[in-house]
């Protein structure tokens, strides 16, 4: 899932600046699990601004709805009412579901009430970690499952560098070594081959470094065409 | 060696490259370049080391601290009649960046180049920086090799006109985990055409012995020239800290002893106790063995099948690698002759 964290409520107000009218927009997807940006945390942070706002002297209209998904355009037409009325819309959705409002609703000013953080899973509760890079070019056939480009701290391919410590990454004693967790998967299953071939120079064009990223399926585009 | 060699005989024709062909047990020193743009820093430095070490270590933002330019300070030292080692690390550069720079190099003369991965910038004076890693250090060596040996760069395109030769060097921590991997990640530098190895600071000499013997099971100690690495300990309190701060650095307990005995006459006193003469002929104490210590280091080394060298790292402690190498009885070095310049 896409993992992220809400800003803080001082930010938050910051980028609401003078606004009266506002709405909250939450999504029931990503965010709702990792309890950044759900329907509970878009009523308690337009609580706050509405309760903040009071404190300070201004009160402001601050409303929440949340939608499944804020990514998809079909459930933002169903909040097209609210958002037009709104002058600022906060969204608790991930850096997409921002965009999404953003560029559907061309006429509406849209601020981020959450950070982006990664793609990831909960280890346990309450702490998430992060799994994949997106970098467009999966190898985690090779590596047992483990990611190296999204779990080491230098996206190496050939192997631990020397900082590898105790089973942690140099960086901190927190973070495991991808590198070291790859070594004991692969020769536990007597797979090390991958490990003693040199792998090559990995080509990031179908990562972020390629420009942004555009998938076309004509599979499913004829429909489309043929309207 | 793997790689073919050129008209001469040799990949590169480097200084260091001719005293390991000829047998010879070589030394290279380490120079860490300063945190400004004082070029006189190098030739003070260079000036402590020249005729003490076949080859000069430059540190690239060693610790990921920015300082001058490995490249930048190199030119400096083949200016002062030393032979620059060249450190790239893949955390600063692209592709095109690494091999831009390793053309400037060559034509700067420098002939002999150490591939690192590169620390974490996390470490450095510019955490918020972003890293680049574009390649490891593994494809750095190979990259390397392919421009000498193929004649072309990373993306296979044919040079037109000279390719840069040098002498490929990679770095291998031997005590780093998992410790069972380093002798086969050793074995994949060599095989991607590594010329010369230099380890991380050997002070266990068990310990390498047991991780020679592996590598020399592998037979890698045939393929390429592996250079220990040591330093001199300044105090008790050094060795501590790499012990408990620097991964892959084993320092073993009868050493420390040795070193805070050292000091034994000033110690039980508190900082206010001790005149400023005191500290001083403490510290000099604890240098005395320190660099009694390496020259025991280095003479058992010299004995371990495989080890063509040593590589001295006394960074900040310049001064150091004379007595180091005069007591070990590696002085003076060995002139090989390049039979380029007899040529000529």
């Amino acid at each position: 899932m896409i993992v992220a964290e809400q800003k803080s409520l001082n930010e938050i107000k910051q980028l609401v600046g003078a606004a009266k009218n506002v709405l909250v927009v939450g999504c029931g997807t990503c965010v709702t699990v990792c309890f950044a940006g759900g329907s509970r945390e878009a009523a308690i942070l337009a609580s706050s601004l509405r309760m903040a706002s009071k404190l300070e002297g201004g009160p402001k209209a601050v409303t929440d709805v949340t939608v499944q998904r804020q990514c998809e355009w079909e459930y933002l037409d169903g909040i097209a009412e609210q958002v037009k009325e709104a002058e600022l819309v906060v969204s608790l959705g991930c850096g997409i579901g921002v965009q999404a409002i953003a560029e559907h609703f061309p006429e509406t000013w849209v601020v981020p009430g959450l950070n982006t953080r990664f793609l990831g899973l909960p280890t346990e509760q309450g702490i998430w970690m992060e799994r994949c890079a997106a970098c467009g070019d999966c190898v985690l056939g090779l590596t047992g499952g483990i990611c190296p480009i999204a779990r080491c701290s230098k996206s190496l391919l050939n192997g631990p560098c020397g900082g590898s410590v105790d089973g942690h990454c140099e960086i901190d004693p927190e973070v495991p070594c991808a590198w070291q967790l790859i070594y004991d998967r692969l020769n536990s299953m007597g797979r090390l081959e991958f490990m003693t071939e040199i792998q090559p120079a990995k080509n990031w064009r179908t990562s972020r470094d390629g420009g942004p990223r555009r998938i076309v399926r004509n599979d499913l585009r004829l429909a489309a065409e043929e309207e | 060696m793997a790689a073919s060699v050129s008209g001469n005989g040799y990949l590169s024709g480097s200084n260091l490259e001719r005293v390991l062909r000829a047998g010879h047990f070589a030394v290279t020193g380490e120079l860490g370049p300063p945190q400004n743009a004082d070029g006189e820093v190098i030739r003070k430095k260079a000036a402590l080391l020249k005729g003490y070490v076949d080859a000069v270590n430059l540190t690239d933002n060693q610790t990921a601290i920015v300082r001058m330019s490995s490249i930048g300070a190199g030119t400096i030292v083949v200016q002062e009649g030393l032979e620059p080692v060249i450190q790239m690390t893949c955390r600063d550069r692209n592709r095109l960046a690494m091999q831009s720079d390793l053309l400037g190099a060559y034509a700067l003369g420098m002939r002999n180049v150490l591939c690192l991965t590169g620390d974490h910038q996390t470490f450095g004076n510019h955490p918020n920086s972003k890293n680049v890693f574009d390649m490891d250090s593994i494809q750095l060596v190979q990259m390397l090799v392919n421009m000498r040996e193929e004649k072309v760069f990373q993306n296979g395109e044919a040079f037109k006109g000279p390719e840069p030769r040098f002498f490929v060097g990679a770095a291998e921590s031997p005590f780093a985990h998992p410790v069972e991997f380093r002798p086969l990640r050793l074995a994949k530098k060599v095989k991607a055409g590594a010329n010369f190895i230099q380890t991380q600071l050997v002070y266990d000499i068990k310990a390498f012995e047991a991780f020679m013997e592996k590598v020399r099971a592998l037979g890698i100690h045939k393929e390429t020239y592996i250079l220990a690495g040591v330093g001199p300990l300044k105090s008790p309190g050094m060795a501590k800290y790499m012990i408990e701060n620097v991964p892959g650095i084993l320092v073993p307990d009868d050493m420390v002893k040795r070193m805070t005995a050292a000091g034994a006459p000033w110690a039980g006193k508190s900082k206010d106790e001790l005149t400023k003469e005191d500290k001083k002929a403490c510290s000099s104490a604890w240098q005395q063995e320190g660099i009694q210590i390496c020259i025991e280091l280095i003479q058992q080394l010299q004995k371990i099948e495989g080890v063509a060298g040593v590589h001295i790292m006394a960074i900040e402690w310049e001064e150091a690698v004379k007595p180091l190498v005069e007591g070990a009885g590696l002085y003076p070095r060995p002139i090989v002759a390049n039979p380029v310049e007899e040529v000529a």
